[in-house]
């Protein structure tokens, strides 16, 4: 059995929002070992972004424990939560978020600016990153300049050049055309396959689901079964097909 | 390591119009602060530049300004008689009785005319001051003459070197311009006393004396031993310490200038600070998305303070560009002591430039402290989910 990278056991997240008490999350328990490619499906509002962003630290639970990379998270402070984000994660967002002012190569620069390379280094790695996700011709665009599918490309080089352990990818596919989506899918899965990296996907698109290695399913904050798909499935299913 | 300044610098000038617009306002207030700052130390620089700690000045018990003392012959004579005054190559005491008064004459800024100052002295009172003349010559005794300083000569046309002045008596024609160092003397004019006294029935009482110590211990005791002669009935001091205490027509415009500039100041911070809460607003998902990268809300805090203050520090150069043809302009001021206009130029210095973009920092700081506590108090997902 490969090494644990993310547990949670019975993890819930619960607010307030308009004065309704949601259930975001309701006693989640997941492993997630080194290596894995998951994908994490499930209609809006059924809490699969709200795990991501737990297991990325991005919010807390309110209830129930987790535990990644080791890392009891619950009990981190704000600056070592931080730290801890920048070593061991790498973040793919669905709306890109490269820094607008900031070229190709300096977003991709960004997160090694709290590590101890130099800037020699630091060059020499978002290069390579940007490299390795084919962009090594357009290091000096702004994203202005690029097409979707390059500042997706861009997102992941900044994502996989602190080397993380986990890559979490929030709709990484949700803001692209078909073409740019089957790219980014491409490159994940060979991150995952060549390079060993542990990935995270939550998407809603069952194309972008075949490129993980497994898929697991959430409905009204609940993680299914293994294998399992929700009530609404085949009907979803049916009406894309 | 914090967030690159190039991502803050990139930001200022990608929203160029804000950015000018505020530096402006910041680089108004700021020079303000400088021109008025500049205006009293020139003011000042002129008052202290004026009198010789060797001289010791005598006016009247209770006197203050030379325009309202009176002196008589007899005070003089036995004044002048004491120890320690400096002999001249004549063998003469070093002391000039002189009389003081005020004349009305045209300006460049005032055509319907200004208070100036003349100066009615003896020889030894010029050979005392050391002056030099830079055009033209002394007057000459009992000649209706006058030697005018430089500043008057540059800011009353009617007083240039061959016209003619109407006081007095009579007409009195300019036969030299004098040059004082950028002293308060610059602003008068002289003229021999005995012909001043005359021409403004002031022969019995003249205004003041001066007189030259020996050296400067022997001018403090010179002027214990006046002030406490009991037959004279006289007020003494250091011809600087006279003119130090006229630094006072300074504090008005001080005053004014410094209650602009807060006035402005408190304005200019509320635009740096409104400014930064619109950036802080507009760049929230970048706010969410360095925080996910891994730098902490220290480095937010930073990021923004920094940028507030390269902000105004912008407007700090740019009021620093604004004021220094400032430098140097001779301008007047009315003196309640002397009743009479005192010539003196701006003096915007490198020293009067550093605080100025002292000021702009200060300003900025207390503009951007805010707003970057905003930045760096957000929660990620709240930041991420602005748009």
């Amino acid at each position: 059995m490969s090494e644990t990278v993310v547990k949670t056991k019975r993890l819930s997240k619960e607010f307030i929002r308009d004065e309704f008490h949601v259930k975001a999350l309701d006693a989640v328990d997941i492993e997630i070992h080194r290596g894995d490619f998951i994908a994490l499906m499930g209609p809006s509002g059924s809490g699969k972004s709200t795990l991501l962003h737990l297991i990325a630290a991005m919010d807390k639970p309110t209830d129930g424990e987790i535990e990644v990379l080791g890392a009891n998270l619950r009990q981190m402070s704000d600056k070592a939560i931080a730290h801890w984000r920048n070593v061991h994660i790498g973040f793919v967002f669905q709306s890109f978020n490269l820094l607008p002012v900031l070229t190709a190569l300096e977003n991709v620069e960004l997160p090694l600016k709290l590590t101890r390379l130099n800037k020699k280094e630091r060059i020499e790695h978002a290069e390579t990153a940007l490299k390795l996700v084919g962009l090594g011709d357009r290091m000096g665009h702004l994203p202005k300049q690029l097409s979707g599918g390059q500042e997706q490309r861009v997102a992941i080089a900044r994502a996989i050049v602190t080397d993380p352990d986990l890559i979490l990818a929030d709709e990484p596919t949700g803001n692209l055309d078909a073409a740019a989506a089957e790219d980014v899918l491409t490159m994940l899965a060979r991150l995952n396959r060549e390079y060993g990296k542990t990935i995270v996907m939550v998407t809603h698109d069952p194309h972008a689901a075949r490129f993980a290695k497994t898929v697991r399913h959430l409905e009204k904050g609940r993680l299914l079964a293994e294998g399992t798909l929700p009530a609404d499935w085949a009907g979803a299913v049916a009406v894309r097909a | 390591m914090s967030i690159p300044l190039s991502y803050n610098v990139r930001n200022l000038m990608v929203r160029k119009t804000t950015t000018l617009m505020t530096a402006a306002g910041i680089a108004l207030t700021i020079a303000v602060l400088l021109a008025t700052m500049g205006l009293v130390r020139g003011l000042r620089s002129a008052f202290e530049a004026t009198g010789d700690p060797l001289h010791v000045l005598v006016l009247r018990k209770g006197g203050n300004a030379e325009l309202t003392s009176l002196l008589t012959q007899e005070q003089f004579q036995i004044v002048k008689s004491f120890p320690g005054i400096a002999k001249g190559s004549d063998g003469q005491p070093m002391a000039s009785i002189e009389v003081v008064t005020v004349i009305n004459i045209p300006s460049e800024d005032s055509p319907e005319g200004m208070n100036v100052t003349v100066r009615g002295l003896s020889v030894q009172g010029v050979q005392m001051r050391k002056l030099k003349v830079i055009e033209g010559r002394w007057f000459k005794p009992g000649l209706r003459e006058v030697v005018v300083g430089k500043s008057i000569a540059k800011r009353y046309p009617g007083a240039t070197l061959g016209k003619q002045l109407r006081f007095g008596k009579g007409y009195w024609t300019v036969v030299g311009i004098m040059d004082a160092g950028g002293s308060a003397t610059d602003s008068e004019i002289f003229g021999d006393g005995n012909q001043v006294a005359s021409d403004f029935n002031r022969a019995d009482t003249y205004s003041s004396a001066l007189l030259e110590a020996t050296d400067e211990g022997t001018a403090a005791a010179l002027r214990n031993a006046l002030q406490s002669d009991r037959r004279l009935n006289i007020s003494v001091m250091t011809e600087k310490e006279y003119y130090e205490e006229q630094t006072v027509s300074s504090r008005p415009i001080q005053f004014l200038g410094t209650f602009v500039c807060i006035i402005m100041a408190v304005g200019s911070a509320f635009a740096a600070m409104n400014t930064m809460y619109a950036a802080v607003a507009r760049r929230a998902q970048e706010i969410g998305t360095l925080r996910v990268l891994g730098f902490n809300r220290g480095s937010i805090l930073f990021s923004f303070f920094l940028e507030s203050v390269l902000l105004a520090i912008v407007g700090g150069i740019l009021a620093c560009i604004i004021v220094l043809p400032l430098n140097n302009v001779t301008t007047g001021l009315g003196n309640f002591i002397t009743f009479s206009e005192t010539s003196f130029n701006f003096r915007i210095g490198p020293e009067l430039m550093a605080i100025g973009l002292v000021f702009a920092l200060i300003l900025g700081a207390a503009g951007g402290l805010l707003p970057a506590r905003q930045a760096a108090r957000k929660e990620i997902l709240t930041a991420l989910r602005e748009t």
